[in-house]
């Protein structure tokens, strides 16, 4: 089939980014190199907690190449202001969460290693690195607190938060949820602990800044996934440059994963350096150093209880989860394990009464913020677990204990005891293509003939619901964001008829050039060729919110919606005119512009070439043919499905060998198929590498334990099977497309179905993930 | 140092400090920005080129180790408008997100062609277990390497030509 023949709405057309990918015409932040460049290197905190005494860089100044070294105490003289939270937390009691000062460069105290607290810029990358060697820090080294579960009863890491808690935050009803227990035939207990991930974009992230002292101007090239935001943060809390004098360009990104939704010391240092140097300022982290400072994801620590009636009806759900919020609070750290995690724990089930209570606390490690799903897997992992163990103690099959509990399709739209309201869904659909594929009925006799081999065989189910299409902004301020979360979209038809098209969400590998090209090819009934994307410039792109919480198509392609039919309304203004027809009689489909009940019609670009060559033209219509339009979501989307994982223990090893694992999602209307494919592919590599690989493991002094490839085990190509994916679709009732995004479905169904599995070969519950040969061996042999 | 070596087939000489890495001649020196760097324990793949004929991690191999060599990019296989097997397979399906990993993979993966017998799917996924990809979950990177190894037994494309 020809690109030409398909390339709409619900083709698996090819990439159109592809080519440069493919043969190294990519441009990341590090290809970007400007004349004169300096280059920065990082002085670090080599202590979890430590006073700074001292900073002696005569040695380093006096080495041959270096430009200046640069601390803390040098920004926070320049007025800059510290890296704010982008998210108020009230907490139980009603009062602001407490939230504790975070400079870009430390001056006073450091409170993880790797915190940055000076940089040393010369001439070239290696006399910088050189030099750094040379700055004497002198260090007062306090006692870290590093476990979250103790860290309430630590000393105070930061002056004024008290317990090293920044909120205590509630969701539901206490009081009914207890009673419900208390009345229930059976309560099923679970302690559970969500392994801290380290994200590991593989573009470490990268920043160079240029200032120029003519206009006045900033420029910032960095590894952001939402270029805008980065602006406005560091323009009005920051205060490195107004908004107007800075510009923020994201060009390619090697992924992001949530670990560049957020504003950095280091690209913060970049911008300020190069202006007070007046030159070209270049940093690109080492892989090491990705591992120290990208925030990291998930760490909780939590205890549920289930009530179940005899009936094995779910009666209530109450969740304790001690969240580790790092050293602190992230951009929208705050919000990840309350707004994104809490609200999610009604799950597909409908549990009339949900209670859970979350502990945020500081401790001396990186920053804990978004990471693929973000409180979603961890609200999976609980409600997917739990109610697994709770088929296998009531002796149930753990298909049909859940199906008796699911939301039915005749629920919607439902309303949640944790606040949201499900829009549309068909969770049995799921579900039930999901155990045929998986064979799941055949499982016995699998099992039998695995043990034959020696090998322990399990299956675990996961039915995970997640909240995408980040978000209403009206819900969203009101529960403490500090920015709505609407999208931007403009399409400027040029006078030729071909269309550029500009986005507020930004690509780093989910092929929105793409996608967004299909959808307006669709519309327009212009070739795919005809339509080129631009994202992540603040310089060529008006506003935008960026990419995270799978919101780019179901918000961002929503905009483009709106822009688009602006454009053909707008068109069939002119042809209206052009051909000499009432307006109520012209229509647009197919690509032209046609008069009903008559061969009259004008083609798409006729009619854009006439908007800027406007002689034949209404007298009360403005000449251009280009829209821009901002969509504020009325709801979260509900993306949801099953997960089946099935896996085989070596009793010998406690190698644990996923082999098979079989995936149906539920994104309402796919735009590009093959596109969504690899979306969960990508998701379920994560997901699976949290259950059964992936741990950042700090020590009790707060020195990472696991901060390099050899000690952080990422999935390789050899640890995953080919995975078995397939979608039902309901479509979203509340957007234009009917899409409800599929960036973190695979991340969040997955551990849970995986661990299910696991523990059902072990015939236990107690096994933490990453669920290691070590642990799996201990776990069997009792030890 | 003074070294001589060739890249995509053009000879350079060059002045470099004998610590240069070849990743840094490759990107810093002759500006061929399509190799990456991902990593600083040589454990990711992203700077794989192919040194006479072989794959190897450009990060951890010295420039003066290649004095003479004959080094081959993800710029000297294909570029757009005419693709080497292996890029329009990646292409085809879908092998790719964020692109930053591709070239170490592409060029990887055309060396397990080369000198892979028989692969199948497993030997696939061995065989590039010395490349990290963060996005893809590797599947359709599997796909593509099986595509472009059956067209080279197929005769009609010549996977093993950089």
């Amino acid at each position: 089939m020809t690109e030409a023949a398909a390339v709409g709405i619900g083709a698996s057309v090819r990439r159109k980014e592809d080519v440069r990918f493919v043969t190294g015409k990519g441009r990341y932040t590090d290809d970007i190199n400007q004349p004169g460049q300096l280059y920065a290197v990082f002085l670090r905190s080599p202590y979890a907690r430590a006073r700074i005494d001292a900073v002696d860089a005569a040695e380093a100044l006096a080495v041959d190449g270096v430009a200046a070294v640069l601390t803390g105490r040098d920004m926070a003289d320049d007025g800059l202001g510290d890296l704010p939270c982008g998210w108020l937390v009230k907490q139980a009691d009603g009062t602001d969460m407490v939230s504790a000062p975070h400079p870009p460069l430390a001056h006073s105290v450091v409170n993880y290693v790797g915190e940055p607290y000076g940089v040393v810029i010369a001439r070239e990358l290696e006399i910088a690195r050189r030099a750094a060697e040379l700055v004497e820090t002198e260090f007062t080294e306090r006692e870290a607190v590093v476990d979250p579960d103790r860290a309430m009863h630590s000393e105070d890491i930061h002056e004024g938060v008290v317990g090293n808690l920044a909120y205590r935050w509630t969701l539901g009803e206490q009081a009914a949820t207890e009673a419900a227990l208390a009345g229930a035939a059976h309560v099923v207990r679970l302690d559970l602990v969500n392994n801290r991930l380290i994200p590991n974009a593989m573009e470490p992230r990268a920043a160079v800044g240029v200032y120029d002292p003519g206009s006045g101007d900033h420029v910032l090239y960095t590894t952001s996934q939402n270029p805008h935001l980065e602006r406005l943060v560091l323009s009005a809390f920051v205060r490195v440059a107004p908004e107007h004098k800075l510009r923020v360009v994201a060009p390619d990104v090697g992924g992001g994963f949530g670990s560049k939704i957020f504003v950095y010391p280091e690209e913060t240092t970049v911008i300020w350096a190069a202006r007070r140097l007046g030159r070209p300022v270049k940093w690109t982290a080492e892989r090491s150093e990705s591992f120290l400072t990208d925030a990291h994801g998930r760490d909780h620590v939590t205890h549920a209880q289930l009530g179940l009636d005899a009936d094995g009806r779910f009666v209530g759900l109450k969740v304790e989860t001690v969240a580790n919020l790092g050293a602190y609070l992230s951009l929208f750290g705050s919000s990840v394990p309350t707004y994104l995690y809490g609200t999610l724990l009604a799950g597909q089930y409908r549990t009339p009464n949900i209670f859970v209570e979350v502990h945020g606390v500081y401790t001396n490690t990186v920053p804990v913020d978004a990471y693929r799903g973000a409180g979603r897997p961890e609200a999976t992992y609980v409600v997917e677990r739990i109610v697994e163990a709770a088929a296998r103690q009531l002796g149930r099959n753990p298909a049909e204990l859940r199906r008796i509990n699911l939301i039915r399709p005749e629920d919607f739209p439902y309303q949640t005891p944790v606040a949201l309201v499900y829009d549309t869904g068909n969770y049995q659909a799921s579900l039930d293509r999901a155990l045929a594929l998986a064979d799941y009925a055949g499982f016995p006799a699998r099992k039998a003939e695995a043990a034959r081999r020696g090998k322990r065989r399990g299956i675990g189910l996961s039915c995970y619901i997640e909240a995408c299409g980040l978000a209403p902004s009206k819900l969203a301020i009101q529960l403490g964001a500090g920015v709505g979360l609407y999208e931007s979209g403009e399409i400027r038809v040029n006078p030729t008829g071909n269309v550029t098209v500009f986005t507020g969400t930004h690509s780093h590998g989910q092929g929105h050039e793409t996608t967004f090209a299909q959808i307006v090819a669709d519309r327009f009934g212009v070739g795919i060729d005809d339509v080129e994307v631009v994202h992540g410039d603040t310089g060529r792109v008006e506003f935008g919110l960026g990419t995270y919480g799978s919101r780019s198509l179901a918000v961002g392609g929503s905009a483009l919606m709106k822009a688009a039919d602006k454009l053909i309304a707008k068109g069939c203004r002119i042809a209206a005119h052009m051909l000499e027809a009432p307006l109520d009689a012209v229509g647009f489909d197919d690509g032209r512009f046609r008069v009903r009940d008559s061969n009259q019609s004008l083609g798409f670009g006729e009619v854009a070439f006439a908007a800027y060559v406007p002689a034949n033209y209404p007298e009360d219509l403005e000449p251009g043919f280009s829209e821009k339009a901002f969509y504020d979501p009325e709801n979260f989307t509900y993306p949801a499905g099953t997960h089946i994982a099935e896996v085989e223990i070596d009793e010998d090893t406690g190698v644990v060998e996923l082999v098979s694992f079989v995936a149906v999602d539920d994104f309402g209307n796919l735009i590009n198929p093959l596109i969504v494919q690899g979306q969960v592919h990508g998701g379920l590599a994560q997901g699976i590498g949290q259950a059964l690989y992936e741990q950042g493991i700090y020590d009790d002094w707060g020195q990472l334990q696991t901060g390099s490839y050899m000690d952080y085990c990422m999935p390789r190509a050899d640890h995953l099977p080919d995975f078995v994916v397939d979608t039902t679709v309901t479509p979203c009732t509340h957007n234009p497309l009917g899409a409800k995004g599929c960036g973190e479905a695979g991340a969040i169904g997955s551990p849970a179905a995986v661990m299910n599995a696991v523990t059902d070969a072990l015939g236990r519950e107690d096994i933490a993930m990453p669920a290691t040969p070590e642990k799996v061996w201990r776990a069997l042999a009792g030890r | 140092m003074k070294l001589t070596l060739t890249v995509n087939g053009d000879a350079h000489t060059l002045d470099v400090a004998p610590n240069t890495l070849l990743v840094d001649v490759i990107r810093e020196h002759l500006h061929l920005t399509g190799t990456h760097v991902g990593c600083d324990s040589s454990q990711c793949g992203a700077c794989t080129v192919h040194l006479d004929g072989r794959a190897v991690k450009s990060c951890t191999v010295l420039a003066g180790q290649a004095a003479g060599a004959r080094v081959v990019t993800i710029e000297g296989i294909g570029g757009p408008g005419r693709l080497h097997p292996m890029q329009e397979a990646f292409r085809d399906r879908h092998a790719l997100q964020c692109g930053f990993c591709t070239p170490g993979m592409i060029m990887a993966a055309i060396d397990l062609v080369r000198h892979g017998d028989g692969l199948d799917r497993q030997s696939v996924r061995r065989g590039l277990e010395g490349n990290l990809c963060r996005c893809t979950g590797y599947h359709h990177i599997v796909d593509a390497v099986m595509d472009a190894a059956a067209a080279t037994r197929d005769a009609t494309a010549e996977v093993g030509h950089d």
